[in-house]
């Protein structure tokens, strides 16, 4: 789906005016946009940066160090795998392999049907039940099959 | 260190400190004293002690981030970075010891595992910091082999490497090659300290951190970079570099000479190999731009080498036939006969010369004593007449001296600055950088001018107030701010009483308090609101030191000097003349102007601003010179068209000058040209002016000669011959070879006997020579017995015409005005890229920002004439037409249109009129009423004009 330019315009317009006065107000108007959005429009970026009266490199330089700041809209759900230590050491890479392989993705890629997309995270501080997943922001410890085979169901639903 | 590094231009790492009391400590055993403040790196460095260093500059503050630069300090844990750890009384400092040198080669083997070792083909060979400290740290191998990297193309098993990316080569000057880059930040951070752009951030994080310019959609060329070339400067490797030296390799000297671009007078380091320029950097020596430069002056050199260069003499009977190339001697032989036997005819008031303010001082000073000492008359001008001899006159009359108070350091310690009628970061770029960081660092601007320039609003700086007045309106906005100064008891009455007439200052003060001159009084006539109006008077009147910069947009205009004037008022009604941070400062547009005025261009002016009438002053030269000096002013610009129409004016000789595009209504220009019998043009360039010219002499660019030029801060600034001229002559000798087929007899052998002979006969030069210009870099006038070291503050102790003159500035609308038939008002400026009329900067690469003059207009003037975005449009005013391109925006206000005259396919002057300021007949180019209608395409005056163009530039080759 494109947005229309001039309701991004105007939506993101909206959100600044929320935040105007309100000190260090970058990091929470990406967040408004997102969830407005879905992500960060790429139009939206020269806007806010006038507003808050910094360059767009500025504001492109902020959002890129996030990786939870999108720029493109993500699948209708998200899975994220964790990839640390603990969750590596309990058979995260099996889990991960078999994850892309059932959906046909790599990693920060969205199923053709726009239905799931699949992330990567680095340590959900669940190392105790390790493997962890984040499902669609819940999480889910201990992923074994089973585990798997159901939280695909859930989301290709 | 490289041969081509000047000795004195090593970076101590971090900036220097302003404190005044100092701290002594050891490093590596030597005892070193230094400010407090500094950083431990910059006093080792003052100590003779280099630390390796990869992301420090000192130009910027401290990063901390190479990792290179650690230290080990006596009593305190770790090894800090020495860039970020300032000194402290009795600190005992290690540079070089074993777990130093150990941390050190395990830095660099991490830099160098994701780095290329293509060394031996890199463009950065042997100009390469990484290069440089791997050798410095002693790397002799790399355990590290990177399993991923950002410099193959391709990886191992020869698939694509996905963290590969290609050069950016979409800036004409430089190439961005992500693959040399070593993410040390100091482009992006020079983008935003140095130049105050923001154009570059990093982009990602950890291993995927990149330098991105602007956000992911766009090139460098696309981005917020204005080309400045600090990033490229401050790149440690090949990732930012210069295309030029992608092409020709490193330099192998380097001769510190000063830019022929604008105003601000930048010195350069000319990078040489044999006599191939191969690039210009930033000198930092350079007291008027501190190492800092803008796209022309950085870049825009290519039109010294260009292909439209003329380097041979011509000449044609009449204007209507081909060129043709002759002899030098034949060309001075035809010239000089044409000027005899004009002046025999037509008597000694027939032939004049134009100054140029592009030449260096000696140059102008020939040509002025050319037409003063040979033509004997006073028929000299120079293009000052067309922007700041309101300058000259107004700050004469009030403060005794045609010329800025300050120097640019001087913006450092301003709270308040006002501009008016200047758009810094297009004219003057390296000023307005310099200006910027002094806003980012909490001073207040005031910005006047009827266009919402950049510096009224862009990252990190906005201005406090914008008086967004209509053009022509200036004497009652600048009166306005007085009768709030007045009438609100913000007058510094201690200064006035000290330093003015209190008598005059009583008269003035009557004058200002007049209710007519309120604020609210005048609101409808300039569109200023009272209440902004008044804020920014209080503002400059009481923010602690405030500074006013001007420009054209003070001085082109019917009433320009009396702005001048209201300005000087307004400074010293505040006290805010004679300190560091205060003043009134013109941005003088060309690299010389401030010069050519010095150098007696002017024609009731010798040199030194000394009138013809003195008989005083005439006897000084009259002595030297061995002849009489006509005690009458001669004809200004205008004057000497006016007189050629008439018929009484014959003769001119044009040096570095384009009259015919920069002059008001071209009409008239054309006219009066092409009514006189000898037109000598004097210049790189077949330039308009030559299509009426019936001699033309080659010029040198300024790489090819010796010289001074004198910027805005009356800086003497030292040009130095790079190479030999391609036309065969530096131009100064050119006009003495006229001079002496005229009979004169000179024998100058170079520049420096010139300015011998200007200090010599001009007190405020009386201490000027290339001896002391070569010891003090650069010396600002006045210098004499007085001032043996120059002068970078006037009115110090009190004004050099003794009190302070305040001079009433009664508001009298221009005869232009809009009405049914023009009901807009165009006003015209320039943009950072194009310099002038063009010649040089459209001759580069440069055009690539700007290939063709606009219109700016209003999204609601444009709707109502059904005009869109890019379409073509006629301009007219009572003068002319014209037509060119509409661009659509807010930055004009609704009634207000905007153009630039760097195009001779556009002429934006065939528009403008023949008012002209009352005091000193500048041309009112930034008032003019018009009309804005949709069209076809070129109008007939273009069409016309093409055609003489074209006819009028061919060269038949010299016979064999």
């Amino acid at each position: 789906m494109r947005l229309d330019e001039a309701e991004v315009h105007a939506r993101v317009d909206d959100i600044l005016d929320a935040h105007e006065g309100l000190e260090g107000p970058l990091l929470p108007i990406l967040h408004a946009v997102q969830d407005a959005f879905g992500h960060v429009p790429l139009d939206s970026l020269p806007r806010i940066a006038a507003r808050l009266n910094l360059s767009r490199a500025e504001v492109h330089g902020v959002m890129s160090f996030y990786h939870d700041f999108r720029t493109r809209p993500h699948g209708r759900h998200v899975l994220k795998l964790c990839r640390a230590e603990a969750c590596q050491a309990m058979g995260g890479d099996r889990l991960a392999e078999a994850t892309q392989a059932r959906l046909g993705i790599g990693w920060h890629q969205t199923t053709a049907d726009g239905g799931v997309t699949l992330e990567p995270v680095f340590c959900l501080g669940l190392c105790a039940c390790a493997p962890a997943a984040l499902v669609d922001g819940r999480v889910v410890g201990r992923v074994d099959e089973a585990r798997l085979e159901r939280i695909l169901e859930e989301v290709r639903a | 260190m490289k041969d081509f590094i000047l000795p004195d231009d090593r970076d101590f790492g971090t900036p220097r400190s302003r404190a005044t009391e100092t701290v002594t400590l050891e490093i590596d055993g030597f005892p070193v004293t230094v400010p407090a403040g500094t950083s431990v790196m910059r006093a080792a460095a003052e100590a003779g002690i280099s630390v390796p260093k990869l992301c420090a500059s000192d130009n910027l503050d401290a990063f901390g981030s190479c990792r290179l630069c650690l230290v080990e300090i006596e009593g305190r844990a770790g090894t800090p970075a020495s860039c970020t750890t300032p000194v402290t009384p009795g600190m005992k400092v290690r540079t070089q010891t074993p777990k130093l040198k150990q941390l050190r080669r395990g830095v660099m083997e991490l830099y160098i595992s994701d780095h290329p070792l293509d060394c031996l083909t890199c463009a950065a060979n042997g100009d390469c910091e990484l290069q440089d400290m791997a050798g410095a740290v002693g790397l002799r191998d790399v355990r590290y082999e990177a399993v991923e990297n950002h410099f193959t193309p391709r990886n191992a098993g020869g698939d694509l490497n996905p963290q590969w990316m290609a050069k950016d080569e979409s800036n004409p000057y430089f190439t961005y090659d992500p693959s040399k880059c070593i993410v040390c930040s100091r482009c992006v951070r020079a983008c935003e300290e140095v130049q105050g752009t923001f154009a570059l951030t990093i982009e990602g994080r950890g291993f995927d951190s990149r330098v991105s310019a602007g956000m992911a959609s766009d090139s460098f060329l696309t981005s917020d970079c204005v080309s400045c070339g600090a990033c490229v400067q401050a790149c440690p490797t090949a990732t930012l570099q210069e295309k030029s030296i992608i092409e020709i390799g490193t330099p192998e000297r380097a001769v510190v000479t000063t830019c022929a671009y604008c105003g601000v007078g930048c010195s350069f380091k000319a990078e040489m190999r044999g006599d191939e320029l191969v690039r210009m950097v930033p000198y930092k020596g350079g007291k008027a731009n501190r190492g800092h430069s803008c796209v022309k002056g950085r870049f825009a050199y290519g039109y010294a080498a260009h292909k439209d260069r003329i380097l041979k003499p011509m000449v044609r009977e009449s204007i209507h036939d081909p060129w043709q190339e002759v002899t030098w001697d034949e060309a001075l032989g035809f010239a000089a006969r044409r000027l005899k036997a004009i002046q025999e005819k037509h008597g000694r008031q027939s032939v004049g010369v134009i100054t140029s303010s592009r030449c260096t001082n000696e140059e102008t000073y020939l040509v002025q004593k050319l037409t003063r000492a040979v033509f004997r008359n006073n028929n000299t001008d120079t293009c000052a007449r067309v922007c700041h001899s309101p300058t000259g006159y107004g700050l004469g009359q009030t403060f005794g001296t045609s010329a800025g108070t300050q120097d640019f350091d001087s913006v450092e310690a301003a709270d308040v600055v006002m501009v008016i009628g200047a758009n810094p970061t297009d004219g003057h770029p390296v000023f307005a950088s310099r200006l910027k960081k002094r806003l980012r660092k909490g001073a207040k601007l005031i910005v006047v001018d009827p266009r919402r320039i950049d510096l009224v609003k862009s990252p990190h700086i906005a201005a406090a107030h914008h008086l967004a007045l209509r053009p022509g309106t200036n004497v009652a906005v600048v009166t306005a701010m007085a009768h709030v100064i007045v009438t609100e008891g913000l007058v510094d009455e201690k200064f006035v009483r000290e330093r003015c007439d209190w008598d005059e200052f009583q008269d003035f003060a009557e004058f200002a308090a007049d209710p007519r001159h309120a604020p609210e009084a005048i609101e409808s006539l300039t569109g200023v609101p009272a209440a902004e109006l008044r804020a920014a008077a209080r503002l400059y009147a009481t923010g602690g030191n405030a500074a006013i910069y001007y420009g054209l947009g003070v001085t082109e205009h019917s009433q320009g000097s009396t702005t001048v004037i209201g300005i000087a008022n307004l400074a010293m009604l505040t006290g805010n003349i004679g300190r560091p941070g205060v003043g009134v400062n013109p941005l003088r547009g060309q690299n010389n102007v401030q010069g050519s005025c010095d150098m007696g261009s002017f024609p009731h002016e010798l040199p030194g601003y000394r009138h013809v009438k003195s008989d005083a002053a005439r006897e000084v030269f009259e002595r030297l010179w061995g002849v009489e000096i006509d005690p009458e002013p001669g004809l200004r610009i205008p004057n000497m068209l006016d007189a050629a129409v008439e018929g009484t004016f014959k003769g001119l000789y044009c040096q570095g000058e384009d009259i015919l595009q920069s002059d008001p209504d071209t009409r008239h220009v054309a006219a009066g040209l092409a009514a006189m019998e000898c037109v000598i043009v004097h210049d790189l360039f077949l330039n308009e002016t030559a299509n009426y010219a019936h001699v033309f002499l080659p010029g040198s660019s300024f790489l090819e000669k010796d010289g001074t030029f004198t910027n805005a801060e009356r800086r003497i600034n030292r040009v130095r011959k790079v190479m030999a001229p391609k036309n065969g002559f530096a131009d100064w000798e050119v006009t003495q070879m006229l001079a002496n087929a005229l009979g004169a007899g000179w024998g100058y052998t170079h520049p420096s006997q010139i300015m011998d002979e200007i200090a010599a006969t001009t007190p405020s030069f009386a201490g000027v020579s290339y001896e002391r210009l070569e010891e003090a870099g650069s010396i600002q006038w006045p210098c004499n017995e007085e001032h043996p070291l120059g002068t970078p503050l006037m009115h110090v102790e009190g004004f050099v015409r003794g009190r302070g003159k305040l001079i009433r500035t009664e508001y009298v609308a221009t005869d232009e005005k809009t009405g049914p038939r023009f009901p807009l008002l165009l006003t015209t400026g320039r943009i950072l890229s194009q310099y002038n009329v063009g010649a040089q900067t459209r001759r580069t690469a440069n055009s690539v920002w700007h290939p063709e003059d606009v219109l700016e207009i209003h999204p609601h003037d444009a709707e109502v004439r059904g005009v869109a975005e890019g379409d073509w449009v006629r301009l007219a005013s009572r003068a002319g037409e014209t037509t060119l391109r509409a661009r659509l925006t807010d930055r004009v206000s609704p009634g207000v249109v905007y153009t630039t005259f760097h195009h001779p396919t556009t002429q934006a002057n065939v528009i403008t009129t023949d008012f002209s300021d009352w005091a000193t007949n500048c041309p009112e180019y930034k008032v003019t009423a018009v009309q804005v209608a949709p069209s076809n395409g070129p109008s007939d005056w273009q069409e016309d004009y093409r055609a003489q163009a074209e006819l009028a530039r061919r060269i038949l080759p010299a016979a064999e």
